[in-house]
């Protein structure tokens, strides 16, 4: 039965055990039509599991999974006919030369062959693959196979596209390219799912972030929104060696926490929740402790701090 | 939806795209034409590998001459010289036609191992496109082989002595063997971890099956329960039928066993070889989807 759509992926209580461990336990997900959402997590997260069974590859345990209206346990064939894959484990033919490669994919989702043809040659060129055509796929670089495998996904324009870790094991260059492609994908307005260990990755391309961890969602948000949480941090810069412990301690004084010293840059910091008031309490303390300061202020969090309070959050919880 | 839809239309990927995505067309064809038309693409493809490995193109190419001077000439002189090697062709065909089952289990492990299976898997075609399309085109890479063979065969005497029609008949039911053998070579690359052990095993059984028969030797020679083995082995019926298609027989001093199953090669064979493709084509699509939906 197709559900009118109102997201183009729609996950609620989906739970996945194997043999020995739970790889999700009970994840809740929403995908808007239209938007770039990016699923960040560790490794072992469970993000490929997730990217499996909304891909029909596996089948949940319990929980309610539709994607695109469909519900994934009884109408595989119907979400598979609405989603495109690429990413890391999706693999592009090396034997198969480019135009075969999308060619075939063309005829496998039922176009005519003149269609076939005219769609392959389209999307090698938009992937600035044309003068590669007619070479196998095995020849190509990391990048190129990578622009082929998206241009593997988008064959038939299907409204969501999945992307597993679309860059992982790229050298940087590679990882540029690829997240040019991505950025046209988004242009066009295709639905995407974008998988990632990489928070630069989903800082740069999605519109809304879901982190998860351990098989559960532990935030969710924009980027700018996650960030905003995890507040700011103080940073204050020293002239003389001799001044860093005395500028910690102001900066624990002012903001109530465990400062971090890096010794070679002369820099205390330390998260501080209340950021102003924090900034003015450590001027004060400072001025107490007669610290010569070079530089002083509020620093926004990365999405670094972000994912990294919520995952070892996360493990100690789960230690406990 | 329809604002996905619009948005969609606006990308350059929509300009000249077909109005596959939520509603394919392909869903307007009969179930039946689908299965075979995506079978077909997948075969191509699979053919299209073969051409660019030279490794399974020698294979598939030279290993039928190899097989055909080793026993015409090492062992077909103990066994009668020219009479043998003209006698002995049935055998071989039977023999090449069997190892066709080798291609597809390591055609289709290798797919399984890369990750090929997968991602056609999450393409809308049907499950048993995937496997029909692997043994449809081995059975291409049997003619093949079949063609090495029989052109062995002549350069080495041997020449049928009977119509076209039953030449033409008795290679119908080597293909249609080949077709059967093609299937266990799926259950095997099913139910096997990996490309290597897949290759591995589709061999270890491979040989004692087709060298306990009287493909090549007369089964009566064999001892107590294996000629007994040989006599229903369906490869020995294939020899037995190929021989009486082409009106080839035994060298002097020859004995043929007088069983049902060698009074009726030809019915038997291809009995065998429907019992084979109803089992295996069940195990296989069971097998595929066991391993497939965890």
């Amino acid at each position: 039965m197709h559900t009118p759509i109102t997201s183009a992926v729609a996950v609620q209580g989906l739970r996945k055990k194997f043999r020995e461990s739970h790889a999700l336990r009970g994840i809740d997900l929403e995908v808007h039509p239209g938007e770039v959402l990016g699923l960040l997590g560790p490794n072992g997260a469970g993000k490929t599991t997730l990217v499996k069974i909304l891909t029909t590859l596996l089948k949940p345990d319990s929980g309610h999974v539709l994607v695109n209206g469909w519900n994934v346990t009884a109408e595989p064939e119907k979400v598979r006919s609405t989603i495109g894959i690429a990413g890391q484990y999706s693999t592009v033919d090396g034997l198969l030369t480019g135009f075969e490669n999308l060619y075939l994919i063309a005829k496998l989702r039922g176009v005519g062959r003149r269609t076939a043809r005219r769609l392959a040659d389209d999307l090698l060129s938009r992937f600035r693959l044309t003068d590669v055509a007619g070479r196998p796929a095995g020849t190509y670089s990391g990048g190129m196979r990578r622009r082929l495998d998206l241009a593997a996904a988008l064959v038939g324009s299907p409204p969501l596209v999945v992307l597993d870790e679309p860059t992982t094991g790229l050298d940087p260059e590679s990882r540029l390219d690829t997240w040019e492609a991505v950025g046209e994908l988004v242009a066009g307005g295709t639905t995407i799912l974008l998988t990632t260990q990489y928070l630069e990755e989903a800082d740069r391309l999605a519109d809304r972030i879901t982190v998860i961890d351990r098989g559960r969602v532990v935030a969710e948000g924009t980027s700018d929104a996650l960030k905003a949480t995890a507040g700011n941090r103080l940073v204050v810069c020293v002239a003389e060696d001799c001044q860093l412990d005395a500028a910690a301690r102001a900066v624990r004084e002012a903001t109530g926490a465990t400062p971090t010293v890096d010794r070679r840059a002369r820099r205390v910091e330390a998260p501080a929740a209340d950021g102003r008031a924090a900034l003015a309490r450590a001027l004060t303390a400072l001025e107490g402790e007669q610290v010569e300061v070079l530089e002083i202020g509020l620093s926004r969090c990365t999405l670094d701090d972000v994912f990294l309070g919520l995952t070892s959050r996360n493990r100690q919880g789960a230690a406990l | 939806m329809t604002a996905t839809t619009d948005t969609r239309t606006a990308s350059p990927s929509g300009q000249g795209a077909p109005p596959t995505g939520a509603s394919p067309t392909r869903a307007r064809r009969s179930p039946v034409l689908r299965v075979l038309a995506e079978s077909a693409d997948l075969a191509l493809r699979n053919l299209l590998h073969l051409r660019r490995t030279p490794g399974l193109l020698i294979t598939c190419l030279v290993e039928p001459v190899v097989y055909a001077m080793l026993i015409g000439y090492v062992f077909g002189n103990s066994l009668g010289g020219p009479a043998y090697r003209s006698y002995m062709l049935g055998g071989l065909l039977a023999q090449t036609v069997a190892f066709t089952t080798t291609f597809t289990t390591v055609g289709l492990s290798r797919d399984l191992e890369q990750g090929m299976v997968d991602r056609f898997r999450t393409l809308p075609i049907s499950r048993v496109a995937l496997l029909l399309g692997r043994t449809t085109s081995d059975l291409a890479t049997c003619v093949a082989s079949m063609a090495v063979t029989t052109a062995c065969g002549l350069l080495m005497g041997w020449r049928p002595h009977a119509g076209p029609f039953e030449v033409a008949a008795g290679f119908l039911l080597a293909l249609l063997f080949s077709f059967a053998m093609s299937w266990i070579g799926v259950f095997v690359a099913l139910v096997t971890p990996n490309a290597q052990v897949a290759g591995s095993l589709g061999l270890i059984w491979l040989f004692p099956a087709t060298f306990i028969s009287s493909a090549f030797v007369s089964g009566s020679s064999l001892p107590g329960p294996l000629s007994t083995v040989a006599v229903w082995n369906p490869i020995t019926s294939l020899a037995n039928a190929l021989r009486h298609f082409f009106g080839n027989t035994p060298p002097p001093g020859f004995r043929v066993p007088h069983d049902w199953p060698a009074q009726h090669p030809a019915l038997y064979t291809a009995a065998c070889s429907a019992l084979l493709i109803a089992v295996f084509v069940t195990l296989s699509t069971w097998c595929y989807r066991a391993r497939t939906s965890r």
